[in-house]
């Protein structure tokens, strides 16, 4: 089954410079009781972005109109705690289709990479730059090269590269998926399971 | 050159290993839940493809079920739903359920090892991060997302990169009143909630070996809170004892078989790890979290860390913390009011949980400003504890035995913990609304959270030992 396919993008970016942000704050438990992949973006962040009564936070960047685009920016050790994929979905699902962060909790960028959604992760200098850059000039545009496995602020020129493991860069540049790849080596499975 | 215990199981289980390639390995029993398998099922559905291996997956609904009248249909209706799709897709994909009013019911990681199908070797997986629990028997064990449920249905075996290796040894003797659950905070408070992150972490030494099944299920529990893929514990007579005789552990021969298999696993003198790290069981204290990560955790009698004390660009997410918990810098926990207390979770809701908590408040009664809850892991820590009569006590002390199921560790269900108030829980995470929407949570052990119960208030253990020491 094809996947979304990733290879290059640019735009403007959401800057959220706040460590250790977990999966419950991307989507809170009491809303995964859907049982389809669809409309979690709806409430992405909800408690950071609504208050009780479901009005929007004013403070909150996500209700901040200066800032937009399909880069989510965000501190280290970014997806940390529950392994509910919903996180990433909604992340996707709003309109993300990269985050970058200094540090990626593991579960959650195996997740992303599952759905299309790419982790880029860069040094904590290059981090600041970016939010120095994105706080300066709200329209600050960002590049995403995954061919070629860079990151670049377009206004300055820095950029820096990025790891990404080359079986989930084949995948997501072409739309791979992991089942038809394990199923592809099915004699293999049966085999093991004679030993 | 020795190999770890981490690669031995891995070893034997690789299908498939190609430059380049996540290795393929092969999946002993894939655990599932109401949660994170709907769409799952729905993938295979959309592929035209089977369930590969039914036999090798088990069912439960634990995540998003009430803990009181589980004999009445489920009110609120997603909820209802959702577990009404868990039997309906088990049924049309030939998958063993225990479902709610089943006897084997309970938290996917609290049945696995009780009724024997969690063993020394294995390789297990669950669309939950707390997988890692099944770790203490010296086992594999992985939380994975929905679409890698949705592989493991199809295939029974998941793509994964090795991860680096880490031993965590801790040897010495611990204080009185400090437990498993202790050593676990203390080591995350020592290391960060990102300390782990892309290591498998085997726990060591004499201190780790001297823990019942139960108190290494919860060290493993939590290495998923200082980011680790997985936590391990090699296996010796004391796993052996507690598999011996559970409904599927092997049986006469293949018993004698697994045993001498078991025998091999633990990792050989000259393994190399990635990363070694050493504490002494002295140091520890009775642990409680003040902030919103696991990380973020103090010996009870410690105050809040000062905002100084964090570098500059850590500062602002240190503030959101304290101002969130409603502390501030340098605050001492130890007297702080509190609201509500949680005794379960798959971290501390087994028999032995409830049997300590139990011993502690016999003939104590809770404080007035607080509500008690005290919810099983399973149907048969359930059954367990009222054969033991744990539930008189608990009921003459004020902490209502509920039934099992995740309940107010993540608040999907109605058990949430109310706006502001604060819960002194045994389950595994602060994070910011984890039991509620605005709720506050002090993560420690069962005696603390017992103790805390009893005063209203944050209390160090202790000083209730001293006393029942004096009496007695």
């Amino acid at each position: 089954m094809a996947t979304k396919i990733f290879k290059h993008i640019q735009t403007s970016v959401v800057p959220l410079p706040i460590e250790n942000i977990d999966t419950d704050q991307i989507i809170p438990a009491r809303f995964l009781k859907a049982t389809t992949r669809d409309g979690f973006g709806n409430n992405l962040f909800r408690d950071w972005r609504f208050d009780e009564n479901d009005n929007p936070k004013e403070e909150f960047v996500l209700n901040n109109p200066n800032f937009s685009g399909k880069i989510l920016v965000a501190g280290k050790n970014f997806g940390c705690g529950s392994s509910r994929e919903h996180a990433a979905w909604a992340i996707a699902d709003y309109g993300f289709d990269a985050v970058v962060s200094s540090f990626f909790a593991d579960i959650f960028k195996g997740n992303a990479l599952n759905n299309g959604l790419l982790p880029v992760q860069v040094s904590e200098d290059f981090l600041k730059k970016i939010f120095d850059a994105v706080y300066a000039d709200h329209t600050a545009a960002v590049e995403i090269d995954l061919v070629d496995q860079f990151i670049k602020i377009v206004a300055t020129g820095e950029q820096e590269t990025f790891e990404v493991n080359p079986y989930k860069k084949a995948c997501m540049t072409n739309g791979y998926d992991d089942i038809d790849y394990i199923l592809s080596k099915k004699e293999l499975i049966e085999e093991f399971e004679g030993k | 050159m020795g190999q770890t215990l981490f690669d031995k199981i891995w070893d034997a289980h690789v299908v498939s290993s190609n430059e380049g390639f996540p290795d393929i390995l092969y999946i002993d029993t894939h655990f599932i839940h109401e949660v994170t398998s709907p769409q799952a099922f729905d993938g295979l559905r959309t592929r035209g493809l089977p369930v590969f291996r039914p036999k090798q997956t088990v069912a439960t609904a634990d995540h998003n079920v009430p803990t009181i009248d589980q004999h009445l249909p489920i009110k609120e209706e997603l909820s209802r739903y959702q577990v009404d799709m868990l039997t309906k897709n088990c049924k049309e994909f030939g998958i063993e359920l225990y479902g709610l009013g089943h006897p084997f019911q309970g938290i996917v990681h609290v049945i696995g090892p009780e009724l024997g199908i969690t063993r020394p070797g294995g390789t297990y997986v669950c669309g939950d991060s707390h997988t890692s629990t099944h770790g203490a028997f010296g086992a594999i064990a992985f939380g994975i997302g929905t679409s890698q449920v949705e592989q493991v249905m199809a295939t029974q075996c998941l793509l994964q990169s090795r991860p680096k290796r880490m031993k965590i040894e801790v040897n010495g003797k611990l204080h009185k009143g400090v437990g498993a659950k202790d050593i676990i905070l203390y080591i995350i408070s020592q290391i960060s909630a990102a300390g782990g992150t892309g290591y498998a972490v085997e726990y060591a030494g004499d201190t780790i070996r001297s823990l019942s099944m139960e108190g290494r299920m919860t060290i493993c529990n939590m290495s998923i809170e200082m980011g680790a893929r997985c936590g391990l514990i090699a296996p010796d007579e004391t796993t052996i004892e507690y598999v011996k005789g559970r409904e599927f552990a092997p049986k006469g021969e293949e018993w004698d078989k697994a045993v001498a298999y078991w025998k091999t696993l633990y990792s050989d003198a000259d393994a190399q790890f990635d990363e070694v790290l050493s504490f002494r069981a002295e140091d520890i204290e009775p642990m409680i979290t003040y902030g919103t990560n696991p990380g973020m955790g103090i010996g009870v009698t410690q105050h809040v860390p000062e905002t100084a004390s964090f570098e500059a660009k850590e500062q602002g997410s240190y503030k959101k913390a304290l101002e969130y918990m409603g502390l501030h810098d340098d605050e001492q926990l130890l007297g702080k009011p509190i609201d509500y207390v949680f005794i379960g979770s798959c971290t501390n809701s087994r028999i032995e949980d409830l049997r300590q908590v139990a011993e502690f408040v016999k003939g104590k009664h809770k404080a007035d400003n607080v509500t008690v809850w005290v919810v099983p892991g399973s149907k048969q820590v359930q059954e367990q504890a009222i054969r033991e009569g744990l539930d008189k006590i608990f009921n003459e002390a004020g902490f209502p035995l509920r039934e099992p199921g995740c309940s107010a560790c993540l608040g999907m269900n109605e058990d949430k913990i109310p706006a502001g108030k604060y819960c002194v829980s045994t389950s595994n995470r602060n994070f910011e609304g984890r039991q509620g929407p605005n709720s506050r949570t002090f993560l420690a052990s069962p005696l603390t959270a017992a103790a805390s119960a009893i005063t209203g208030k944050v209390t160090d253990i202790r000083t209730f030992l001293k006393e029942e020491e004096l009496v007695s």
